[in-house]
C-alpha cells in the first residue's frame, strides 16, 4: 500500500509514453494501413476486371434492334435477343409468384416459433436447400412437371427458379422479422392486438425494407441461373408472348387459356442464352454472347443498387428525415 | 428527504431468509390504512405467485391497488417489479412455459379466470413501456391504431379520439400541424407521450407504467411526471420505477418489493403503504435500508 503511494508520487521515467515507443507504434501503423488498402485493392481487381472486360467485348452489340428483334437464322448477321428478355421477365414472375407468399409466410413461422419441431424441421430444411446444387433443382422441376406433363415449359423454369429463391427469401425475411424491436410486439399486443394482427400491421411494416432486400436478392440470383433451367424451360429461340397473345385472339381464347399458354411453352432466358451462343462456332453469336453478358450484368447490378436505393428512402421516409 | 427518517434500531428484523411481507390485512381496505378517504379497491392482487418454468419468479403478492391513485412498485432490479406489473394485463402469458397461482380481481372478477378475454382486458388495461416504442408509422396511425382494432371506422370520430387523447398526453400543441409525420420523427419525451396517448386512445380503465421515464431526460421526465398527475383524474395507475425521488414525488401508494433469498430469487412484497409512510416511517428495516440507499 505504502509502496503504491510513494512511486505515484515520486517522478520517473516515462514508460508508456517514450518517444521511441511512439515512433515505432507510428511506423506499425503506417505499414498496416497500406497493407490493408494493397489488399483491399487487390480484392477489387476481379470485380472491376470482370465489369469492363465484358462492357469491352460486349457493348458494341448492343442496340435498339438487339433487345427488340428475334435471332436471325444461324450464319446471319445481327438479329436481337427478345425472346431471352420476354422469358427471362415470364421465368422471374413465376418464381415470385411462387416463391414470395410461401416464403414470407415460412418465415414469419419460423421467427415466431423456432423451438417448435416445425419451426425447427423448416430451418434445417431451408438449410439444406440453400446448399443444393441449383442443377440437382433443376432434375427436380423436370421430374415433378416436365415429366408428368410431357413437354418443357415456363411453368417449369419458373417453379425451379422459385426453389431457389425460396431460402433466400425465408432466410432475410427471418432475420428482418427477428430485427424487428420486441417492445414494438409488446405496445400492439399490449392494446389487445391479436398475434396475427400484430404480425400483419405492426411487425411487417417494419421488417418491409429489409423482406424487400431479400427478395430483390433473391431475384437477382434466380435471374442468372443457367443450371435449374436446362431441364426445365430447355430454351426456344422462337419463344414470342406478342405470337402467342395473337394466336389466342385470334382462335377466341379467354385471357385464362392465353396466360396459360405463355407459361406452357419452352422459353429462353438470358442465362441460357449466353450458355448456348457462347458455344456456338460463329464468331457472330459468341460476339452476342458478350452482349447477353453485359445486359446480365447490368441487371443484376441494377437490381441490387435500385433495392438499396429504395430502401435507404423508405429508412428515411420512416425515421421522417 | 433523509433528514426525515428516524434510524432507529428498534425496527423488527426477521431472522428467517424468507422475509414475511408486512402488509394491511385484506379485510380492511388495504392501502387505506390512516385514509381518511374511503378508497376504492381497483385491483386486489390475491396470494398471486407466478412461475417462469420451474423458476419462481413472484411468491404470493397480496396487494389492494386504490381507484384514482398512482400507485408505485419499487425494489432492487430482478425482484419481479416488472413481472408483477405485466401480471395485471397478462402481458406474461407472451412468455412460455408461464404458470400462475392466486387471484388477479378486477372490478370483482378474476382476469385469470378462464372465461376472461385477454384482448378485452388489454382495452381496459393499457401499458406504457420502458421505451418509447411508437410503431413506423405517422403520429395519427399511431394514436388510432388501438379504436381501429375495436372497430371504430368513421374519420370524424377518429379524428375526436386522436384529437383528445394527444391532448390528454399534453403532446397536442406540439404535434397538432404535424399528424402525418412519422412517430419515430419525435423527440424521446415526445415519442413516449405519444405512447400513452396510444394508450389512452382506447379509453383503459386502469394504467401500467413500466419504467416510463427510465429512457428520458430530466425534463421530459418532469413532463411524464406532471402528466401522470393529471391523469389520475380519471384513470388508475401503476408505475414501476428504480427511481425512489420518482416513486416519493408522484405516487400515493408505494410497494417496496425484494427478492427472498439469494438462491431462490423469489420477487415478494415486503412493505406497502402510503407512499409518505414507506418514505418517511417504514416499519421494516428491509425497506428502510432501501429508501435510504444502503443497499440496492
Amino acid at each position: 500500500m505504502s509502496s503504491t503511494t510513494q512511486s505515484i508520487g515520486a517522478p520517473s521515467r516515462r514508460l508508456v509514453f517514450s518517444k521511441a515507443n511512439f515512433r515505432r507504434r507510428k511506423i506499425v501503423n503506417g505499414i498496416m494501413l497500406s497493407l490493408t488498402g494493397v489488399l483491399t485493392v487487390v480484392a477489387l481487381i476481379p470485380l472491376f476486371w470482370i465489369i469492363a472486360y465484358v462492357i469491352y467485348k460486349g457493348w458494341q452489340f448492343i442496340s435498339f434492334a438487339f433487345f427488340t428483334q428475334m435471332p436471325r437464322p444461324l450464319g446471319m448477321v445481327g438479329g436481337g435477343i427478345k425472346p431471352s428478355i420476354e422469358g427471362t421477365i415470364v421465368l422471374t414472375t413465376l418464381a415470385c409468384l411462387f416463391a414470395i407468399p410461401p416464403g414470407i409466410l415460412a418465415a414469419f413461422f419460423v421467427a415466431y416459433k423456432p423451438n417448435t419441431p416445425l419451426g425447427i424441421a423448416v430451418r434445417f430444411g431451408t438449410d439444406v436447400l440453400s446448399g443444393v446444387p441449383s442443377i440437382i433443382i433443376g432434375i427436380f422441376g423436370y421430374a415433378l412437371i416436365v415429366k408428368p406433363q410431357g413437354h418443357y415449359s415456363a411453368l417449369a423454369g419458373g417453379v425451379a427458379l422459385a426453389i431457389l429463391m425460396l431460402p433466400i427469401i425465408i432466410r432475410t425475411t427471418e432475420e428482418m422479422v427477428k430485427l424487428v424491436p420486441q417492445n414494438l410486439r409488446e405496445g400492439s399486443l399490449a392494446l389487445g392486438s391479436p398475434e396475427w394482427k400484430t404480425a400483419l400491421s405492426v411487425t411487417f411494416p417494419a421488417a418491409l425494407n429489409g423482406i424487400i432486400t431479400g427478395i430483390l436478392l433473391g431475384i437477382a440470383r434466380a435471374s442468372g441461373e443457367t443450371a435449374p433451367l436446362l431441364f426445365t424451360s430447355l430454351g426456344s429461340s422462337n419463344y414470342s408472348i406478342e405470337r402467342i397473345v395473337q394466336v389466342g385472339l385470334a382462335t377466341h381464347q379467354n385471357i385464362f387459356q392465353i396466360f396459360l399458354n405463355i407459361v406452357e411453352e419452352p422459353c429462353d432466358s438470358l442465362p441460357l442464352t449466353l450458355y448456348k451462343y457462347s458455344q456456338m462456332p460463329y464468331p457472330e453469336l459468341v460476339s452476342q454472347a458478350w452482349a447477353v453478358a453485359l445486359i446480365l450484368m447490368i441487371l443484376v447490378l441494377a437490381i441490387n443498387i435500385l433495392s438499396r436505393l429504395w430502401v435507404q428512402a423508405r429508412v428515411a421516409r420512416m425515421q421522417g428525415r | 428527504m433523509d433528514s426525515n427518517l428516524k434510524m432507529t434500531e428498534e425496527k423488527p428484523v426477521s431472522q428467517s431468509p424468507i422475509i414475511m411481507p408486512l402488509q394491511p390485512t385484506l379485510k380492511e381496505t388495504p392501502p387505506a390504512a390512516g385514509r381518511e378517504e374511503n378508497l376504492e379497491t381497483k385491483i386486489e392482487i390475491r396470494d398471486f405467485s407466478l412461475y417462469y418454468g420451474k423458476f419462481k419468479a413472484l411468491g404470493s403478492v397480496s396487494m389492494g391497488v386504490p381507484s384514482n391513485m398512482i400507485t408505485a412498485i419499487i425494489g432492487p432490479s430482478g425482484c419481479g417489479k416488472s413481472t408483477l406489473l405485466r401480471a395485471v394485463n397478462r402481458m406474461n402469458d407472451l412468455v412460455p412455459h408461464v404458470r400462475t397461482e392466486g387471484q388477479v380481481i378486477m372490478d370483482g372478477e378474476n382476469i385469470y379466470a378462464p372465461n376472461i378475454d385477454v384482448v378485452n382486458l388489454r382495452r381496459r388495461v393499457g401499458m406504457v413501456f420502458q421505451r418509447p416504442n411508437p410503431f413506423p408509422k405517422s403520429i395519427y396511425d399511431n394514436v388510432t391504431y388501438g379504436p381501429k382494432l375495436y372497430g371504430v371506422g368513421r374519420k370524424t370520430d377518429l379524428d375526436e379520439i386522436v384529437e383528445k387523447a394527444l391532448r390528454q398526453s399534453a403532446l397536442w400543441e406540439e404535434v397538432k400541424d404535424k399528424l402525418n409525420q412519422s412517430g419515430m420523427a419525435l423527440s424521446g419525451g415526445q415519442q413516449q407521450r405519444l405512447c400513452i396517448a396510444r394508450a389512452l386512445a382506447v379509453e383503459p380503465e386502469l394504467i401500467l407504467m413500466d419504467e416510463p421515464a427510465s429512457a428520458l431526460d430530466p425534463v421530459a421526465t418532469l413532463k411524464i411526471e406532471e402528466l401522470m398527475q393529471s391523469l389520475k383524474d380519471i384513470y388508475t395507475i401503476i408505475i414501476v420505477t428504480h427511481n425512489m425521488q420518482q416513486a416519493a414525488r408522484v405516487s400515493d401508494f408505494t410497494a417496496f418489493m425484494m427478492i427472498d433469498s439469494p438462491q431462490t430469487r423469489t420477487g415478494v412484497l415486503v412493505e406497502y403503504g402510503e407512499t409518505n409512510q414507506i418514505f418517511t416511517n417504514p416499519k421494516l428495516r428491509q425497506t428502510e435500508d432501501y429508501v435510504t440507499g444502503r443497499f440496492g
